[in-house]
């Protein structure tokens, strides 16, 4: 395995965020991990990357123990990353952040900067515009190219989709496809599962800090309680309800990102060792809803 | 409703007409050539050596003694602002504890030549580690803080610092020390009419040209900072640390670089103005003092040293001028930076780069934001 998580917990002050993740992803590989607001996909990318340490369990790159590296140093390892929200550097041109992403090498990297501007023609013509100025998709793009220039053996992508229109949308995920294609690694978080598991070989869900579904992707996208619960599925209103409606070996898909914890105080209801089935949480939410299936 | 827009729109104008000549400058700067940039530099070098001429007396400050208070405040905070520029303007740190490190320097040459008569030239060396130092003492523990967060433990370090020179007897508690030497002199340096290196308490002149050679020293230092890796590290700092990291930017050990160098300036200040008032007191370094110099950036416009250079020197001066207008000053004061801040928030000669950042809403000070929830505001683009 190229990337191994065993374990993970990771906490927030006292709230806990990751409730023992586990996952692994092959060299390769598209694996996609799916879940909710807040249910911890960030958090997972940050602690892969070394933006978060764990509380307990560990991380293997290369089957090495990475959990004490810094951030800073895993870069290097082969770890890449277009965080949430961009993060490009604004004040910055287009051309200044893609070298940002070199910023680590000592090795030439042309080969990296012109693939990148291949990848995505619109950064070429964007070059010495600042990169604060431009639009949403071309940050997208940015973001991704940057991460590229620092050569990774996995790219970590977190929500490459979020907020782009449907044809931005499309076009990323195939440039994502692309790269893959020509060698790397990618470890792809999503909201937006439809798109993410058409492209991922493997999938996993996550919620509320654990993975409660590993599978193949397109197994995931033809299963009724994923449908259900992320992607907008066949009931009009809250999917949330259908989910929890759907069955008691359920695997509890019960929190989307209306009922999610992101709002309120994350992660409070949950119980802290008791364990109680997680299916049990959703059913105040989906007591009263119309039956979806 | 109407109002409230047709008030926006009247701000923009307002900003455009004053950005507009600007601009131009800017632009033609930017393409100048090498020559052309000497030859200002050059001219402005040599308008500083004659800021302290006797003439521009009655205009620039009809109150005060012009020569004295070009050394300070003007000279003293141009340096502080200088060095904290460092910090804010290239890290995007929030320091608000600055004008410890400028006390630690004084105390150094205060006690060091009093009671072991060590000299001017070894302390200043001497003062620019201590503070140095103690800026990595300082940011060791507190820079893994963010933000908010920073800004009150560096507030509060410049406080601690002022509380225990007060009650430390070694280092004169509330009275001070005095008596201090003055730098020594080599007589007989005659230059624009002044005894070059003579410095005695009459002549304020010969330390305010010491100052003057020691903050080009600092804007050389400065600008080839900028323009290094060091400088884009900083930079990718200041404008998103997370992303800065995961690029491979050491960030913790950039920030308290960034730190230390400021400090080391404010160190450097501090043993200068001891040497020439020869008197310390904790009374001098009053927080509202760091509040101060942090006006002075943001004013004239943080990262971009002429803008720096001319905040502190407004800051500085126009109370001095002003002076007439005794408890008014303070008002005007608090008023002009109010309507700067409407008007232009990125200062008076902001740099390009942090225009850019806060075009983006970045607020051009870095991602001053402590560790927050995102998730919240996730939801809200996620929706759109
Ligand atoms: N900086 C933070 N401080 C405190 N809690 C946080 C922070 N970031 C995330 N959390 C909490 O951790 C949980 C997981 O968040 P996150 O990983 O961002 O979820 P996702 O990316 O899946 O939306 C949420 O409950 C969120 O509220
Ligand atoms: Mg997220």
């Amino acid at each position: 395995m190229l990337l191994e998580l065993k374990d993970v917990h990771v906490h927030y002050g006292k709230i806990e965020a990751l409730k023992g993740v586990s996952l692994e992803v092959g060299e390769g590989e598209i694996v996609s991990l799916i879940g909710g607001n807040g249910a911890g996909k960030t958090t997972t990318l940050k602690t892969i990357s070394g933006l978060r340490s764990c509380s307990a369990g560990s991380v293997f790159f290369e089957g090495a123990d990475i959990g004490s590296m810094p951030g800073h140093r895993r870069v290097l390892a082969g770890i890449g990353q277009a965080p949430e929200g961009r993060g490009i550097f604004p004040g910055m041109s287009v051309h200044e952040n893609l070298l940002m992403g070199a910023y680590a090498r000592k090795d030439d990297h042309t080969k990296e900067l012109a693939e990148a501007y291949e990848l995505f023609p619109r950064l070429a013509e964007r070059r010495t515009q600042a990169a604060g100025t431009m639009s949403g998709g071309e940050q997208q793009m940015l973001a991704i190219g940057r991460a590229l220039l620092s050569k990774p053996k996995v790219l970590l992508l977190d929500e490459p989709s979020m907020g782009l229109a449907p044809m931005l949308v499309q076009q990323i995920f195939s440039i994502i496809e692309e790269i893959n294609r020509r060698g790397t690694t990618i470890l792809l978080v999503e909201q937006n599962a439809q798109q993410a598991l058409r492209l991922a070989h493997r999938a996993y869900v996550l919620e509320t800090g654990r993975i409660v579904r590993s599978a193949p992707a397109s197994e995931l996208l033809d299963d009724p309680q994923v449908r259900a619960a992320y992607l907008g599925g066949d009931v009009g209103g809250d999917p949330g309800a259908a989910a929890a409606a759907s069955g008691p070996e359920s695997v509890a898909l019960s929190k989307p990102a209306k009922g999610g914890p992101a709002k309120g105080e994350p992660a409070k209801g949950e119980p802290a060792k008791g364990e109680a089935e997680p299916a049990d949480d959703a059913e105040p939410d989906g007591a009263d809803a119309p039956d979806g299936e | 409703m109407s109002d409230n827009t047709n008030k926006t729109a009247n701000t923009a104008g307002l900003r455009g007409a004053l950005s507009g000549p600007l601009e131009a400058v800017r632009t033609h700067w930017d393409r100048a050539p090498g020559w052309e940039r000497w030859a200002v530099y050059v001219l402005l070098v040599i308008g500083a050596l004659f800021l302290p001429y006797q003439g521009l007396a009655p205009a620039m400050s009809p109150e005060s003694d012009w020569q004295t208070i070009l050394f300070y405040p003007i000279g003293i905070y141009v340096l502080l602002a200088l060095g904290l520029n460092v910090v804010i303007g290239y890290a995007g740190m929030l320091d608000l504890g600055y004008v410890a490190f400028w006390a630690i320097g004084a105390y150094t040459m205060a006690t060091m030549a009093v009671k072991h008569g060590i000299g001017f030239w070894p302390l200043l060396p001497c003062g620019i580690v201590l503070a140095a130092v103690s800026g990595v003492i300082l940011g060791a523990p507190t820079l893994r803080l963010r933000g908010d967060y920073l800004a009150i433990v560096t507030l509060g370090f410049g406080e601690i610092v002022r509380k225990v020179a007060e009650n430390t007897d070694w280092l004169g508690g509330t009275r001070g020390v005095n008596n201090i030497p003055h730098p020594p002199s080599h007589e007989g340096v005659w230059f624009l009419g002044v005894d070059l290196f003579t410095y005695k308490i009459r002549d304020a002149r010969p330390y305010y040209y010491l100052l003057v050679a020691l903050i080009i020293l600092v804007v050389i230092f400065s600008k080839r900072l900028e323009a290094s890796r060091i400088g884009r590290s900083w930079t990718a700092i200041r404008e998103d640390e997370d992303a800065a990291e995961i690029m491979g930017v050491p960030t913790f050990k950039f920030k308290l670089l960034s730190f230390a160098t400021g400090a080391a300036i404010g160190g450097s200040a501090g043993v200068v103005f001891a040497a020439k008032t020869s008197y310390v007191a904790p009374a001098n370094f009053p927080f509202l003092l760091s509040a101060t110099i942090l006006a002075a950036v943001v004013l004239g416009g943080a990262g971009n040293i002429p803008g720096v250079i001319v905040g502190a020197f407004l800051v500085a001066w126009l109370p001095e001028r002003f002076r007439g207008l005794a408890d008014y000053r303070d008002l005007a004061f608090g008023a002009i930076l109010v309507a700067m801040m409407i008007f232009r928030p990125e200062g008076l000669i902001p740099s390009r780069q942090r225009k850019a950042e806060m075009a983006e809403g970045g607020g051009g000070m870095g991602h001053m934001g402590a560790e927050i929830d995102t998730s919240g505001s996730e939801a809200e683009v996620g929706s759109r």
